[in-house]
């Protein structure tokens, strides 16, 4: 075995393999390929196999799949309202279905409703698939999906988007089949928000959630919160194709060894979102498969603009330039990362702004704007903490590119529980860590805006302001792209938050699991995957 | 003589029901002293002000912490644990479910642990000094210094991830017959043997040669007993009420240390079920827990004293 046991295979090189496979390459070029890398023809035949294999795969029915998210608690919860974590999202995804999806190529589709449809952004008109019936026979009518919109307004219900379903103002049943959902204000992304995963639709009236009542591909047979849950397959389900596995078990394995030693032993066939430092041990393992997303999740250094030194002109600018965001990528994210331009809008976006270029590592151009705040060689204290991903390798790099210009950037680690009550949005300069959200109005909304609940560097613009709102009530998507193009060089050159890159999340699974795409709306195919993949016998 | 012995074991009782009392009250205002609440945990990044003060008054998050802490004792008294904040479930169903795991799991490594460490400690006391003794204290050492998350790490390592014996993961009672128990229990409880049984191997072996020294011993050694006649029938009976003593301690780390155990291994055990409580800060169920942890421990100890009394006449004075 050993001749065939490759070194230093990547993720990448996997990912190059299948590109060249798709575009048509031979197995001749393949291995000029390999050989070209330094892999010998051997080892390059058994990759070869593998990336193939995988392509050629078609679906088979059946069988038990385990498993394992990175976290599980007494929280857990089957309410996708109050869903918080991803083994959370997982669940509902599994159980329940959403009026609206969007694909691996983040294009909307529709899943529960047959048309959503609207002539001003404001009323809305959304026409439900008939024939889709809950696990417990009931039939899905317009008031579960008015019941399932009005919870969210409930404080008692602790919604997790409750800020954004504000903009909600009614929800009415025109008719069985036909509700009508009337905003406070213009907003032409509605139907991209109904695609989150906390608008999920329930059967109204529910109140007790450990049932797990939903339309979804698999229906629920066993809960136990911070232990584990099974679903077996829904025989009723709506979608002419019907989840390929038997049953699924899923629950969490907080330890990332743990997790990963698991999947190599063969007790799991699934775990999810692996730290960047264990993939070395998962690559070149046989029978072990990695796959990358890079779904807009972020880690981003916050300098709050109304608090010093945030509030001294350079400052913000010269942290920006100090951030060497190659070498974080290189060392501290083992290449599981895309550089970023500080705005949150992702490359997968169709409006992310492409023209707006990163900035380079500039260390002396940063010691001159220091030197003009008057802030060189002053102690400046920097919060981070394991909360935020890979926070505090990106401190530490900092700091040492501090230190060669004469900056004392002061790193204080602090534990991760409380963290996100405790310091993020109150220190001065600390980090912060960001999920992707569907929509550029949402991260603006929530991050940007004078009266964001999230404004994470106190940022201030009138203008910005006007223009979100402006965009919000835009249908044409040109328009529009142009309006979210100008706010993110707004953003990247005024707000007091540094987005060095954009975090790639890495999932490892057995090589008996198939069907399993990236996806950019997060890791596990956007936590939706129970319902796509297969087993091989 | 009985009647002696009887409000002995009532005094120990009594001051074991107030120690209760007593850590019940600390850890409610260990818990008051966390930052944030549930409300704030449970809405998470999301929490905007509104939405905490909706959650907290839905919840009666809002009345004074005395009076929470009085409500929840009052339930006590009639055996009602309340419900957890986080998934309003019975506290006392949450605790029930992984309390069985945890004895499951603890009485396993008892009954491996201890005649383990019985034999050895003794052993290597009747052969003190021998190359027998001074490999395994030499070992027992190296075990104590290890941090157990080492053992569990490296055993799957070995075990599950290279040589494929075991399996990786231990779901309590979810696997069927002998074998599969067997193969699910052997690395959590190889590991938690490591742990406990080297505190006891010491321990025994101190207490055995400490009464060794007595004269009563050397006098059985001039009488000509035979080396092992004098430490079974002459030492030993004198070393139990110490060696009772360091077991209860070792296994009183049973029930609430093995934190790492049953993160490594995902045994869904009490120890996880609290470090999830403090993160979530689910008042009710911590206490629930921590009152589990107290009494468990306090059982252990007070059996360890009454087993003390009953071999030694003198503590009976």
């Amino acid at each position: 075995m050993s001749e065939k046991k490759v070194t230093n295979w990547t993720s990448a090189d996997d990912a190059m393999v299948e590109n060249a496979l798709r575009r048509g390459a031979s197995r001749r070029d393949l291995l000029r390929m390999f050989m070209m890398g330094g892999i010998g023809a051997v080892a390059g035949g058994s990759i070869l196999g593998r990336a193939s294999a995988a392509l050629a795969a078609t679906p088979v029915s059946g069988g038990h799949l385990r498993a394992a998210g990175w976290s599980s608690s007494t929280a857990d919860t089957l309410d996708p309202a109050a869903a918080s974590l991803t083994t959370d999202y997982v669940r509902c995804c599994a159980y329940y279905n959403r009026l609206t999806i969007l694909d691996e190529h983040g294009q909307l589709q529709m899943e529960l409703a047959e048309s959503i449809e609207s002539d001003d952004a404001v009323v809305w008109t959304v026409k439900l698939k008939s024939g889709v019936t809950f696990h417990n026979g009931k039939t899905l009518t317009a008031d579960d999906v008015v019941f399932s919109l009005q919870r969210h307004s409930d404080p008692a219900v602790g919604s997790k988007v409750a800020t954004i379903a504000k903009q909600i103002a009614e929800v009415k049943a025109e008719n069985p089949t036909t509700v009508r959902i009337t905003l406070a204000a213009a907003n032409a992304d509605l139907p991209t928000i109904l695609a989150m995963h906390h608008f999920m639709i329930v059967a109204e009236g529910t109140t007790d959630f450990s049932k797990g009542n939903g339309t979804g591909a698999f229906v629920s047979q066993e809960f136990q919160p911070g232990v584990r849950s099974v679903g077996v397959r829904n025989e009723n389900y709506f979608k002419p194709q019907k989840a390929h596995l038997e049953s699924f078990e899923y629950f969490g394995i907080s330890d990332d060894n743990a997790r990963v030693n698991a999947v190599l032993s063969g007790d799991i066939d699934f775990g999810a979102t692996i730290k960047p430092q264990y993939t070395r041990i998962a690559e070149g393992q046989p029978g072990v498969v990695l796959s990358k997303t890079t779904s807009g999740n972020y880690t981003n250094l916050n300098m709050r603009l109304d608090l010093s030194p945030g509030d001294k002109a350079g400052f913000v600018e010269g942290m920006k330039y100090l951030l060497n965001r190659e070498l974080i990528q290189r060392s501290a994210l083992r290449g599981l990362a895309e550089i970023a331009n500080d705005q949150p809008i992702s490359p997968i976006s169709a409006f992310h702004n492409a023209e707006l270029k990163p900035r380079e590592y500039d260390p002396e151009r940063a010691k001159s704007l220091f030197d003009k705040a008057g802030l060189l060689g002053q102690r400046i204290e920097v919060v981070t903490s394991d909360a935020a991903g890979s926070a505090t390798d990106m401190a530490m790099i900092l700091q040492q590119a501090g230190s060669e210009i004469g900056m004392n950037l002061d790193i204080q680690r602090v534990p991760s529980d409380g963290y996100w009550s405790n310091y993020w949005l109150k220190a001065p300069v600390h980090f912060g860590n960001i999920n992707p959200r569907p929509t550029p109005d949402i991260l603006f909304s929530l991050l940007y805006a004078s009266d964001a609940p999230w404004n994470e560097s106190r940022y201030q613009s009138e203008k910005f302001d006007s223009m979100l709102l402006e965009a919000r009530g835009e249908l044409e998507f040109a328009r529009r792209k142009e309006i979210y193009d100008e706010m993110q060089v707004m953003i990247s050159n005024e707000a007091g938050t540094a987005i060095p890159l954009y975090l790639s999340n890495v999932d490892i699974h057995s090589a008996k699991l198939h069907g399993l795409r990236p996806s950019p709306l997060g890791g596990q195919m956007g936590y939706a995957f129970a319902e796509y993949v297969w087993l091989d016998a | 003589m009985n009647s002696q012995v009887l409000s002995l074991i009532a005094g120990r009782v009594g001051v074991a029901l107030v120690t209760l009392l007593i850590v019940s009250f600390i850890v409610f205002a260990a818990t008051e002293m966390l930052p944030g609440d549930v409300a704030q945990v449970l809405l998470g990044q999301a929490a905007t002000p509104e939405a905490v003060a909706g959650l907290r008054e839905a919840m009666h998050l809002d009345q004074p912490a005395i009076m929470r802490f009085l409500n929840w004792l009052g339930g006590l008294l009639h055996g009602d644990l309340g419900h957890s904040y986080t998934n309003r479930m019975a506290v006392a169903e949450l605790i029930a479910a992984r309390l069985e795991n945890t004895l499951k799991l603890a009485a396993i490594t008892t009954s491996v642990a201890v005649p383990v460490a019985l034999a050895f400690g003794i052993l290597t006391a009747i052969w003190r000094g021998s190359l027998f003794d001074r490999a395994i204290s030499t070992l027992v050492v190296g075990v104590i210094s290890v941090p157990e998350f080492m053992v569990a790490t490296l055993a799957v390592l070995v075990f599950a991830v290279w040589l494929g014996w075991l399996p990786a993961l231990s779901f309590g009672g979810s696997t069927q017959g002998i074998w599969d128990i067997l193969r699910a229990y052997a690395m959590p409880v190889i590991t938690l043997t490591f742990v406990v049984s080297a505190q006891m191997i010491r321990m025994t072996r101190a207490a055995v040669i400490e009464t060794m020294k007595s004269p009563y011993v050397e006098m059985a050694l001039l009488k000509g007993a035979s080396r092992s006649r004098m430490v079974l029938r002459h030492a030993l009976p004198n070393a139990i009420g110490p060696i009772v003593n360091a077991m209860a301690l070792s296994l009183s780390y049973l029930l609430g240390g093995v934190i790492i155990v049953e993160t490594i291994f995902n045994y869904p055990g009490v120890a996880k079920l609290m470090v999830d409580a403090v993160a979530t800060r689910d008042l009710p169920l911590i206490q629930g827990c921590a009152m589990i942890f107290c009494l468990g421990y306090l059982l252990l100890i007070t059996i360890a004293d009454v087993v003390a009394i009953l071999s030694n006449p003198r503590l009976r004075h």
